[in-house]
């Protein structure tokens, strides 16, 4: 499979009063074309951040240290402004964690929706007309199951219920993403009746156009649905990654490991006893491995470097110095 | 009553509570110009109650005329030159400081206890009769610019300092309802308030021991920035002769005489202006670096 | 609820607060002063003339009779004799309401026009030097008076740099146009005397930039603050993620929520210009209705005084509700959501 989104050792920090925090440690995952990648990480753990620095739409406190994201041959962080906007326009999309904070409260849904179209070029020519405007976005809210789209079009943000919200974000980024799109978080702000359906919407509509994905979540159940590899984040690093249902069978990293035993089994079984520890803080993160202080199996060699990922089958790779024979 | 008072022993308590007190000395200098704010509030105030101490021609604040030194312009011996009749300019404007803070300090006292019970009560009791009673009034008193209906009551009554500050006292008190109606009917449909009301509280208890804590980061906001308002509405008073009279050192008063008298002799004006500015500036700033701590209590 | 319904409502409601302000007035007229009987007659005047005084002004019915008679003159236009200007006091609002209205006009336009301006440089290079710098003015600027301000613009404007004119309305040498409205602007384009239009604006310049100079201070910093604290909110994030072109954005986009508090602020800030008035254009002898209640104001003319106050709440009230408006046209929320009241 080829190789679409290469991201190279990420370093990115924040520079807040106290100092500067460095999240992201070095980051480096890869996504193939046709292929939906799922990230699990809990909340801060920095999936955001990488997400964000993919489009390059960091907060303006954030420094992008080092590392390189190879984009269909591009260095997205050394590209300049034009193409940059190209590819927002015309590659890489993004869907929103809280949809109510995506759209702009005081325009309605259509205007939106209408210039998200306009500029990214699904439709041809110069001089787009307004009706052809309309017809367009007429035609990609009704392909995200939303009823009377022309109410929805006039209306304003306040006046719709979260699921369309994200529903008409959905519109926005796949009616006129041709090449990857990145979901951070979908369906976590909305009713759990609704998730199930949004994430249903969001696979076929994936599955019609061909689009790779980049999937994050906290929820283990949606991943494990819907994606075909997973990569499981830690403290700004990625720590193992490998192909969904190997994942979920064989995981190695000790973190992976404690992640899938804390879900409380149907079969019964009883709670697990979790990680012990705490989310590090990033103004001050661990040395080397930064799960070592939580790790049950760390060694000196943890303390002191970062370790690499190594494969133990073709593609299930894993940064830990268990696996790693130095 | 005992509620109240231990009320604000709490208020005491918390102010001495070093933990909080640090916290909220690093949120307020965060932003320099607060300091910058604070120390001229600091000046202004020093000069205000050291005046009679700290003035080389503290009778210059009275009848006291000397012909023979009039229109001075600075000099080492009248750092700010001399007036029309021959006074210290310096003198009279660091007793300007003095009158300024004091009516303000009169006006704020007497007209904020009022407008704050008030508007608790009426946001408390929302939509009762209380409520349009009350908030209709405060309109009426907001529905006129504050300096026209000052000028007016001012006008009115004789000019004179005590007058001018019970005409502003009755324009000010409406502000403070509606800052403390907006929050008290906010806050009145929170949990912990019907939490407190249905374990037996009384409507008095609820509004001054769960509500009126809330209002304070505002109040006191609003407070600090209202001294500068306040002096800038005395001075225009007096600048248009309806406040403090003559022989008083009103800062508006000197800046009017001083007006004939541009522009080759500028002394007279400039300077009680420029002290306006200093006080209006400094309580702005410092009222700013007070709205940054509490800002982020309330939310 | 629809815009008019909106409008319906608020202007009942602001007549309702206008019928309070005559009460309000009145008090302020009859019971305030003492003796009314005897501040018109003044202080040596015998008894038996303040009686006369008392008779004829009808001081000797009971507070609530004497209120509606007032009232009822007010509905027809009769605001009182003026002992000031010894005629109708009706007749004195005419006269110098229209060059007020002019004056305020003016100094709205430069206080939109200049917020707008400054709050967008502020917010587009926020914590840059051109950003650094507005802060620091608007910070001083707010903080001098008005009157402090015109004296200096005439200080530096008509004296050391002469390029406006100290004092008035039309230059002495100009004849004004032929009256028909009152007011120099529509009077001069009706009649074509340009040159009277443009006389004026020269005139208007300097006491209109006097008496909105601290509003207009104080509303860029909102719209300013506004747009920086807007700039990291997330739909600003995606429209950037999705390749909107910036100039769409920071003047549509980022603007618009930006603006709503400010403009709220602007139909109070037509207060302070109505109240700089009174102290400028005594400063700049600008024959207004201002000027005129400074005036009736200091020589203790009831029928002045009241007719002043209520004009200006009047005109206040008007502002407000159109500042109302505007907000709810801007702002969908307003219009649209169901009012908790």
């Amino acid at each position: 499979m080829k190789r679409l989104l290469d991201v190279n050792n990420l370093r990115v920090g924040y520079k807040i009063y106290k100092g500067s925090s460095k999240v992201l440690n070095g980051l480096s995952f890869t996504v193939h074309e046709g292929e939906k990648v799922g990230i699990i990480g809990e909340s801060g753990s920095g999936k955001t951040t990488a997400m964000r620095a993919i489009l390059r739409v960091l907060a303006s406190n954030a420094i992008v240290e080092s590392g390189e994201i190879s984009f269909k041959g591009k260095d997205i962080l050394k590209i300049n402004e034009k193409e940059l906007t190209e590819i927002r326009r015309k590659n890489i999309t993004m869907i929103f964690q809280d949809p109510t904070a995506a759209l702009n409260p005081v325009f309605t849904a259509g205007d939106q929706l209408a210039n998200v179209i306009k500029y990214s070029g699904i439709i041809e020519g110069k001089n787009i007309r307004n009706e052809d405007l309309k017809a367009k976005s007429l035609e990609l809210l009704k392909d995200v199951a939303l009823q009377d789209p022309e109410r929805v079009l006039n209306s304003y943000p306040f006046q719709l219920s979260g699921g369309m919200k994200q529903r008409i974000c959905i519109a926005m980024s796949l009616g006129t993403a041709r090449d990857l799109l990145i979901a951070d978080e979908p369906t976590t702000n909305l009713d759990v009746t609704i998730q199930d359906q949004v994430l249903h919407l969001m696979s076929k509509l994936v599955s019609e156009r061909n689009l790779s994905v980049i999937l994050i979540s906290h929820a283990l159940g949606t991943i494990r649905g819907i994606t075909d590899r997973g990569c499981v984040m830690y403290a700004g690093d990625m720590i193992e990654t490998a192909a969904t249902g190997e994942l979920f069978s064989n995981p190695l990293h000790p973190y992976t490991r404690g992640l899938l035993e804390s879900c409380p089994k149907l079969t019964g079984g009883g709670f697990s006893k979790g990680i012990r520890g705490h989310v590090p803080d990033y103004l001050d993160p661990p040395s080397g491995c930064r799960f070592h202080p939580r790790c049950d199996h760390a060694s000196d060699v943890c303390k002191r470097e970062k370790p690499q990922f190594v494969g133990d089958s073709d593609s299930h790779l894993v940064a830990c110095w268990l696996y790693n024979k130095r | 009553m005992i509620r109240l008072a231990g009320n604000i022993y709490k208020k005491i308590g918390e102010f001495i509570d070093i933990d909080l007190a640090r916290r909220r000395w690093f949120r307020f200098t965060r932003n320099p110009l607060s300091i910058v704010g604070l120390v001229i509030v600091g000046v202004a105030l020093f000069l205000a109650l050291s005046a009679p101490y700290i003035t080389p021609y503290p009778q210059d604040t009275g009848f006291n005329t000397n012909f023979k030194e009039a229109l001075q312009p600075p000099s080492l011996a009248h750092l700010f030159g001399t007036d029309d009749v021959g006074r210290d300019v310096f003198t009279r404007t660091v007793f300007g400081f003095q009158y300024s803070l004091l009516m303000a300090a009169v006006v704020l006292g007497v007209s904020v206890l009022p407008g704050v019970a008030l508007g608790l009560t009426a946001g408390y009791y929302r939509g009762s009769w209380v409520d349009s009673l009350v908030m209709r009034v405060a309109d009426i008193f907001i529905a006129v610019p504050a300096l026209v209906l000052a000028l007016a009551v001012t006008a009115v009554l004789s000019p004179s300092l005590l007058n001018a500050m019970l005409a502003i006292c009755l324009i000010w008190w409406p502000w403070y309802a509606r800052l403390t109606y907006s929050i008290s009917s906010s806050l009145r449909n929170e949990y912990f308030v019907q939490a407190a009301g249905i374990s037996g509280a009384s409507p008095f208890y609820i509004i001054f021991r769960e509500i009126f804590p809330n209002t304070l980061g505002p109040i006191l906001t609003k407070v600090t920035l209202d001294v500068g308002w306040v002096i800038l509405l005395g001075s225009a008073l007096s600048f248009v002769g309806l406040g403090a009279q003559p022989p008083t050192p009103d800062l508006g008063t000197m800046v009017a005489t001083g007006g004939r008298f541009l522009p080759e002799i500028w002394w007279l004006t400039i300077f009680p202006a420029i002290a306006i500015i200093m006080i209006i500036l400094g309580f702005n700033l410092l009222g700013d670096g007070i709205r940054d701590i509490f800002m982020e209590e309330v939310r | 609820m629809k815009t008019s319904t909106f409008v319906l409502r608020r202007t009942a409601y602001a007549i309702l607060t206008l019928f309070g302000l005559s009460i309000l007035v009145f008090i302020i007229a009859r019971v305030l002063p003492g003796d009314p009987a005897r501040m018109a007659a003044g202080p040596r005047a015998p008894g038996w003339v303040v009686e006369q005084i008392r008779q004829q002004l009808g001081l000797n019915k009971p507070l609530y009779e004497q209120y509606f008679s007032w009232l009822f003159n007010l509905f027809h236009g009769d605001l009182g004799y003026s002992l000031y200007s010894q005629r109708n006091v009706s007749a004195d609002v005419l006269e110098f309401l229209p060059a007020s209205l002019e004056l305020v006009f003016l100094a709205a336009i430069f206080e939109v026009v200049g917020a707008f301006t400054l709050g967008i440089i502020g917010g587009s290079y926020s914590n840059k030097w051109p950003d650094t710098i507005l802060r620091i003015i608007s910070y001083v600027g707010i903080a001098i008076p008005s009157f402090v301000l015109a004296i200096v613009l005439q200080l530096v404007f008509t004296w050391y740099i002469p390029i406006f004119p100290t004092f008035g309305r039309l230059s002495t040498d100009v004849l004004s146009p032929q009256r028909i409205t009152g007011f120099i602007s529509i009077d001069s384009l009706i009649t074509g005397r340009l040159d009277a239009l443009g006389n004026l604006g020269w005139h208007l310049v300097l006491p209109a930039f006097a008496v909105c100079a601290g509003g207009m201070l104080q509303d860029a910093r909102i719209i300013r603050s506004g747009m920086v604290e807007n700039q990291s909110k997330d739909y600003i994030t995606m429209a950037v993620s999705k390749g909107m072109p910036t100039n769409l954005i920071r003047f549509r986009y980022l603007l618009k929520p930006s603006i709503i508090p400010a403009i709220t602020v602007m139909g109070m800030d037509i207060a302070s210009i109505l109240a700089n008035a009174f102290l400028v254009e005594r400063i700049f002898n600008y024959p207004g209705f201002s000027k005129y209640g400074i005036t009736v104001m200091l020589a203790k003319d009831l029928n002045g005084i009241v007719a002043v106050v209520l004009v200006v709440g009047i005109i206040f009230t008007i502002a407000n509700i159109l500042a109302d408006i505007i907000v709810g046209y801007v702002d969908p929320r307003i219009r649209l959501m169901e009012r908790g009241d």
